[in-house]
């Protein structure tokens, strides 16, 4: 009846006992305030069954929110044990919870915050970029979303009931089989990655239809705005990567569950086959990401320099090489393998390539600003300090393409810092530059650019005290997950500075969350008008906030940088205003992810009752929606006037 | 449902069957990568009936035949003749489906089961993956059987049948594949 279900998995220590407090806790919370301000009507009304891509792209800025803090928690006690356990000192995480905790800091960051924060932007900003009113499957955009908070709520029960799984962001085999890892942690790995993976995949398919089939009339491909070209090439990217993952983890737990061999150690399985499976998929996966900070830069910096963008055909061209190329170098993660000299060399040298057209783009970037009259706003110097911590990046990650290079820096924390230089220095910073960015068009104000610039500071700051110093203990040979230092390493001062950095970027964070508070308690201060910063692109045409239509009339689009063509020259000939058909919400986007959810829960604990219900109750979900006729209703055009 | 809305759901739906390829790709790529690796156990050859999976194969490649024959039957808006064609293309789905089954269960009952070596394992998840796909295809078939029962021809249904047949055929695609890579290279290799 249980399955592999105790009273045992709730029993913890002490740390893991406050982790599954503050999370009972905050959702106990969330309920209550819920309660007391009587806002579940408009909870459930306004946001839980919209199927509005702007307030589903604000849920999943907010979901990626909350877990950048829980990533962030995990990343603090990463760099406290380091910095503790030396000498006699053994730290307060053990050896198991130290892994989990690396584990989970990985899987989070990547697949609920980076990738939320990602769609969340491309949700909120690509249809009115190209002048749609919605996204072509505004319900299937909904079940995306619900899919993602699926897979996220798997991930932190796991500090409530059971583990999570101790082996490492990719859950390498032998390690992540059955026979070294028996708990539930792997589990929960593989189910909460399957739920959100088939959300990110619906959304590929969402978007690429979007962008394809939606754009307003006189936008053809080459007048669309790079960032809606950089969602286009991550979407196409998420839909050619993303089942290679899902077919990934299905055999690992076809091994885990049916006692298969695809990847364990005996009767013929091979590890090997799942390490360059996990990063077909996982390579494609980092410029998924990083293509839109692109775009969000290709976006900024015209704005911000006052000048149009520099190559935009180089930067169309780059973006899409960028997307072909991802697909051939995935084996740079593991030249250590031993596929031969001959094999490294050609993923050695299409690593190099890919940095070609990367390079391109900064070209370009810097080439919009000279001359420009720039105006250092905060997206501004997210952008200054992107530009020299993703280079930085780019560099030492050309230096580790050399094979022979890299068999000494492997698995050592110089890779650990590349790759947080490009993932934090480029990501990241791409998406709050955005973030503050686009943040007037849809709450109506602009956000502090005061605290924005403190919080930028110390981001910058804390980001190199933290990882600058794990360049140079790579190089020492310090390699990475270790719980504990011998002291005659000579490695502790330097990750003593860089638990020091890790308190900076939580003081950042903590400012981020300030200046957040503050705008809205000054709101009335800093009103903005449908073009606070002076935009090009058609976002900037419509109403401030923009009203849940996006355009009254559909835009006549009639070069690249529309809006800012039509600031220039204005068309007097007004279109007719026509009645609007909009999709109607529905909960069933919740209910079938909910479904989902509970079938994960079942496969995870082995409660395979539980695992049925679900199915049938995504299956039936799935049926009832398709009988479902009375999906859209029309906005007469009486009401839009 | 304007003839956009037609064309936007259709272009969807070629996507996402582009993403289900890569998907049956992986699977192939994972079977050409252990299906030497045996553990000395049965191979390939020892274990198929290739008449037995050329029966199966003319099953399902008669099923997409009749799959296209309603698709016609709608285009010209002969509710009847759609939902017989559907019915066939049903029949020869599961019959096909049961074929394969009742070759898994052979092979199990012979203590050939996925656990037996990681060839076997990637023999049965990429057949069976492709099964669970003609079996959803089945569920989804009966399905759209009640909706055009119920509302008759018109472009929704058309729309749905439309993707439905798109599915079938695709299977069918790959089924080609399997048919080829699995069983009759499975005789022809070393």
């Amino acid at each position: 009846m249980f399955g592999k279900l105790t009273l045992d998995a709730l029993i913890h220590g002490p740390i893991e006992t406050f982790g599954q407090l503050s999370v009972v806790m905050g959702g106990l919370a969330a309920v209550g305030l819920l309660f007391y301000f009587k806002r579940w009507k408009w909870l459930w009304s306004e946001w839980l069954t919209s199927v509005d891509h702007k307030k589903i792209g604000a849920m999943y800025i907010i979901l990626s929110f909350v877990m950048l803090l829980r990533g962030g928690i995990d990343a603090l006690m990463m760099r406290g044990q380091q910095a503790l356990a030396v000498g006699d000192q053994v730290g307060f995480l053990t050896p198991d919870h130290f892994a989990q905790i690396f584990s989970a800091h990985g899987v989070i960051m990547i697949f609920f915050v980076a990738m939320p924060f990602m769609f969340g932007l491309v949700n909120l900003v690509v249809p009115l970029q190209i002048g749609a009113r919605d996204v072509a499957y505004p319900f299937l955009n909904s079940l995306s979303f619900w899919l993602t908070i699926a897979g996220a709520t798997l991930v932190n029960l796991s500090l409530v009931l059971g583990e999570f799984a101790a082996t490492g962001w990719l859950a390498y085999p032998p390690l992540s089989e059955l026979a070294y890892s028996p708990g539930v942690g792997v589990d929960y790995y593989i189910w909460a990655l399957q739920i959100a993976g088939v959300g990110t995949l619906l959304s590929g398919v969402n978007f690429i239809a979007t962008i394809i089939k939606m754009r307003a009339p006189g936008m053809t491909l080459m007048r669309m705005p790079i960032f809606v070209w950089t969602a286009l090439g991550s979407m196409l990217l998420v839909i050619f990567a993303f089942p290679i993952l899902t077919a990934t983890l299905a055999m690992l737990s076809l091994d885990r569950l049916l006692d298969m061999h695809f990847f364990t150690t005996d009767l013929g399985g091979s590890a090997m086959l799942y390490v360059n499976l996990i990063w077909a998929w996982g390579h494609p996966e980092v410029y998924i990401l990083i293509l839109p900070a692109f775009g969000v830069f290709s976006e900024i910096v015209p704005v911000f320099a006052q000048k149009r963008l520099f190559g935009y055909t180089s930067m169309v061209v780059a973006t899409m090489l960028i997307v072909l190329l991802s697909f051939v170098v995935w084996l740079h993660h593991f030249f250590t393998m031993g596929a031969g000299a001959d094999v490294n060399a050609f993923f050695g040298i299409m690593t190099m390539l890919i940095s070609i057209p990367t390079g391109v783009k900064i070209f370009n970037w810097l080439f919009t600003m000279f001359r420009g009259r720039i105006i250092f706003a905060t997206p501004m110097l997210w952008f200054m300090g992107f530009l020299v911590t993703f280079t930085i990046g780019g560099m030492t990650g050309v230096l580790m393409s050399v094979p022979g290079v890299d068999f000494q820096l492997h698995n050592s924390l110089f890779l650990v810092a590349h790759f947080h230089n490009m993932i934090i220095g480029g990501v990241l910073f791409g998406f709050f530059a955005g973030l503050t960015y686009w943040f007037p068009k849809f709450m109506g104000f602009t956000l502090n650019e005061k605290i924005g610039a403190y919080a930028f500071w110390c981001w910058i700051v804390g980001f190199v005290t933290a990882f600058i110093p794990l360049y140079a203990l790579g190089l020492m040979g310090m390699t990475r997950r270790l719980d504990y230092v011998d002291i005659a390493s000579g490695w502790h001062s330097l990750l003593v500075v860089a638990a020091v950095g890790a308190c900076i970027i939580a003081l950042a964070v903590c400012l981020q969350a300030l200046q957040i508070i503050v705008s809205v308690w000054q709101r009335k201060k800093h009103v903005a008008g449908g073009d606070p910063w002076g935009g090009r692109t058609l976002e900037w045409s419509t109403a401030t906030p923009v009203p849940f239509y996006n355009f009254r009339t559909i835009p006549q689009v009639h070069g690249r940088d529309a809006f800012w063509m039509q600031k220039q020259a204005p068309h007097t000939a007004a279109h007719e205003v026509e009645d609007i058909v909009m999709p109607k919400n529905t909960a069933m986007g919740l209910i079938i992810a909910g479904a989902s959810f509970l079938f994960g829960f079942g496969m995870i604990w082995q409660l395979w009752w539980l695992a049925i219900v679900g199915l049938i109750g995504v299956a039936l979900g799935i049926i009832i929606r398709s009988f479902d006729d009375d999906i859209e209703y029309v906005v007469p055009k009486e009401q839009l006037t | 449902m304007t003839e956009h809305t037609q064309e936007k759901v259709t272009f969807g739906f070629w996507v996402y069957l582009m993403s289900d390829c890569v998907l049956f790709a992986s699977l192939f790529a994972t079977y050409a990568v252990l299906h030497i690796a045996t553990f000395d156990g049965p191979r390939a050859e020892d274990l198929f009936s290739l008449p037995f999976v050329l029966t199966e194969t003319l099953l399902l490649l008669t099923s997409s035949f009749t799959c296209g024959l309603a698709l016609l039957a709608a285009r010209h808006h002969k509710k009847n003749l759609t939902l017989t064609a559907l019915v066939a293309t049903l029949l020869l789905g599961l019959s096909f489906l049961i074929m394969e089954l009742s070759e898994f269960r052979q092979l199990i009952l012979e203590g050939h089961g996925p656990g037996g070596s990681a060839f076997l394992s990637s023999f049965f998840t990429l057949v069976g993956t492709h099964g669970a796909h003609i079996a959803l295809g089945a569920l989804w078939m009966l399905v759209l059987m009640a909706h055009i029962a119920r509302k008759g021809i018109t472009p929704g249904t058309t729309r749905k049948l439309m993707c439905l047949a798109l599915f079938w055929h695709f299977l069918d695609i790959i089924w080609i594949f399997i048919f080829t890579f699995v069983y009759l290279f499975g005789f022809i290799s070393l």
